[in-house]
């Protein structure tokens, strides 16, 4: 069984029709984990909840570690080699945001449906979907329900585990629950970053100039855009949330900024970011306002090439299985792996819409198909036709 | 009443002391029990898919507590059967069940055809208007009926105090429960104030009570289930389960307006039939409400004198006053 790719490429169709008789117990554990808040730094009710099904399902050495990641260990037949199945745990809603989700013929709905419920709620069933469809593993699969991954959390979880777990990983795979097709296996460089702009209380509002926090702000996003950026290697900065003062007619004694570089190319997000740093200090020698550049996250660029087996094959799981593949490097989980120099790879697992709002939606119907992929994946690496031997 | 103290001690639950549903269903296949959930519904698309997808997945497919789950319309104008049938529940409209009996529209309704339509031994009833539903509104329920063959209907409340800086804290039902139904209660059955959210739509109980009582077809179809209940078993056969929060639909007071009326048609006619109507006994002064005390109920009871004052007219102090003519003593009784 499974002697060649094309075994598993044969199987496909069959993951995928006994998948569909698994999507109850999926869709009751997308709803119970979707409505549990878990804002970065606050997940371990969600982390709980997953140890908990962890446990049921008969995984091995449930627990949590010291930044709150969720980990169980299904046992290989083999287990003389260990892949990481990694979804992450938090999501952009704060904990006051109501979270009941609303479940519809073709759809689910509600906050961090797609992001990442529908990927945790994957993770907790995977154990339950490799029994019923008698999947005969021969790695050692961890299973990993990581924390503190977006925004400031910078992927602190599963970089804590990647640094600490004492067997070497072979691979790792990434749920993400949209979209579909995406397939990702480079990391862009990256650097995130918050500009904030003080003014003092006791500002001398009557010298020239005394605009206020926003104006200063504005000056020092002006400059930002006159960087120069090269078109190859591609390179962009997101201006992503801006905040500042207080009323109509009160000036402003306070702004903020948060932005992210990306580029292609090694170095370049690093350099561009002390490019900012200068403007900062030049903007804020000649306004007197107190202007602060901090840095939040960094990634550095790199994965696998084009034509790796892990890269070639994912391309033909999802060509069998009629999926056009998607394919974009990536800023989330990816990197820390790629940091570690471990191959892998962020699959998605259905089709969904209004990403990160609260009318996020995910489709019911592909979610067996993206569920199939990734088994199939999955045996790729377990078996080795990711390029290893 | 010491007996309503005793009760609340022995026959209140928390949800928490069955989360071990494998040993329920241990027991359940031990006894050869059956056990079926039926769902009254009208208009409930936004909710009942999700309901379903939960109680299926983790009480028939993963645990095989429950052995049917029916969901009973009404006649909704919306997607509701569609979506519980997509999603394996079994789906009737309530005309279509005994129809040579008629169609009388109403929850009450549903719940008695269910009666007829399903096969457990121990029915579990619940609202399908619950947004946070969890195995817990069904187990929690279910299980004091298959480890306690003397309880016979298990009805479920909701107490989660989020934070409270001293142990005691006032708890309870809703504006009709605490308005009309504790009051009515105190006067007339004082050891039914026990129940204390007597209106939750979420109760299990045994078939062999179910087919001996009736059925108001619609909002006083709880408060008559008690009263009956009560008269025919008593307090014993009685639990209730704490079920943490349930979130739902507010309804607005013009709709609990309606819903006080219904339930004081079916509490007044049930006066009648057990012969007090015409000859009110002699009231209580007592009105029975609850706090809980850490983790235990317990009942308050407040002293409450409505006295009255007769008409000023009536007051020889009054008539003086007002230079008006004594009455004759005979007259101011």
């Amino acid at each position: 069984m499974y002697d060649s790719v094309k075994d598993i490429l044969k199987d496909l169709p069959r993951f995928h029709n006994e998948l569909l008789e698994l999507n109850e117990i999926l869709l009751a554990n997308l709803i119970m984990i979707g409505e549990i808040p878990a804002p970065t730094f606050e997940e371990e009710q969600r982390i709980e909840f997953l140890k908990n099904r962890f446990a049921e399902s008969g995984l091995l050495s449930t627990s949590s570690d010291e930044t709150g990641n969720a980990l169980g260990i299904l046992h290989g037949e083999k287990g003389d080699r260990n892949i990481l199945v990694v979804a992450h745990t938090d999501t952009v809603f704060p904990a006051t945001v109501d979270h009941t989700l609303s479940i519809q013929i073709d759809r689910v709905t509600g906050p961090s449906v797609g992001d990442n419920s529908l990927g945790c709620a994957v993770l907790a069933t995977l154990p339950k979907i490799i029994e019923a469809l008698k999947l005969p593993i021969y790695s050692n699969l961890i299973f990993m329900g990581s924390s503190r991954s977006l925004g400031r959390g910078n992927l602190e979880g599963l970089r804590f585990f990647l640094s600490n777990f004492k067997d070497p990983i072979v691979a790792g795979l990434c749920i993400e629950g949209v979209e579909l097709g995406r397939l990702s296996y480079t990391s862009l460089g990256m650097l995130r970053g918050e500009i904030t702009c003080q003014v003092p209380e006791a500002y001398d509002w009557t010298r020239f100039g005394a605009v206020g926090a926003i104006v200063t702000l504005n000056e020092v996003i002006n400059k930002i855009l006159e960087i120069p950026l090269p078109r190859r290697p591609r390179t962009t900065i997101v201006l992503g949330a801006i905040h500042g003062g207080t009323s109509f007619n009160t000036i402003a004694t306070h702004a903020s900024l948060r932005f992210e570089i990306r580029s292609e190319a090694e170095g370049m997000a690093k350099n561009i970011g002390v490019e900012i740093e200068d403007i900062v200090a030049s903007v804020s020698s000649h306004t007197g306002a107190e202007i602060k550049v901090e840095k939040i996250a960094e990634r550095r660029p790199g994965g696998i090439p084009f034509n790796h087996p892990l890269a070639k094959n994912a391309r033909a799981i999802l060509n069998e299985l009629n999926i056009k593949p998607r394919i974009s490097p990536s800023t989330s989980e990816l990197s820390a792996f790629i940091d570690k120099n471990i191959p892998a790879l962020t699959v998605g697992i259905t089709n969904g819409e209004h990403l990160n709002e609260q009318n996020e939606a995910v489709k019911i119907e592909p979610i067996s198909i993206g569920i199939a992929q990734l088994l199939g994946l999955l045996l790729i690496i377990d078996r080795g036709f990711n390029g290893e031997h | 009443m010491g007996n309503i103290n005793k009760w609340l001690k022995t026959n209140t639950f928390h949800h928490s002391s069955f989360s071990d549903v494998a040993s329920i269903v241990e027991e359940k296949q031990k006894q050869k029990l059956k056990v079926s959930l039926c769902i009254p519904t009208l208009n409930e698309e936004a909710t009942i898919g999700k309901e379903i997808i939960i109680l299926k997945s983790e009480l028939m497919n993963l645990q095989p507590l429950l052995d049917e789950i029916v969901v009973i319309d009404s006649g909704s104008e919306d997607n509701t059967t569609e979506i519980a049938a997509s999603f394996g529940a079994d789906v009737y409209l309530s005309k279509d069940i005994l129809p040579e009996l008629g169609e009388k529209k109403g929850k009450g309704e549903n719940l008695w055809k269910a009666i007829y339509q399903l096969e457990g031994d121990i029915i579990v009833y619940i609202d399908a208007d619950i947004k946070n539903i969890h195995p817990r509104f069904v187990y929690g329920l279910v299980a004091p009926l298959i480890f306690n063959p003397t309880i016979k209907y298990v009805k479920a409340f909701y107490d989660r105090p989020l934070a409270f800086s001293q142990g005691i804290r006032p708890s309870g039902g809703g504006r009709v429960t605490e308005i009309l139904i504790r009051p009515l209660f105190s006067l007339f059955f004082p050891e039914l104030t026990a129940i204390i959210q007597p209106l939750s739509g979420e109760y299990a109980v045994r078939r062999e009570v179910l087919e001996k009582i009736p059925f108001p077809i619609g909002y006083g179809v709880e408060t008559s289930h008690l009263i009956d209940v009560f008269s025919l078993y008593g307090l014993e056969a009685f639990a209730q389960t704490d079920l943490d929060k349930r979130v739902h639909r507010n309804q607005d007071t013009r709709s609990l307006g309606k819903m006080a009326f219904r339930i004081l048609q079916t509490f007044l006619f049930r006066m009648g039939r057990v012969g007090i109507i015409d000859k009110i006994p002699k009231m209580t002064n007592i009105l029975r409400q609850f706090q809980a005390h850490d983790n235990y109920f317990e009942e308050v009871l407040f002293e409450i004198n409505e006295e009255e004052r007769p008409p000023m007219l009536k007051v020889p102090q009054y008539r003086k006053k007002r230079k008006l003519p004594q009455r004759k003593k005979s007259t101011e009784k």
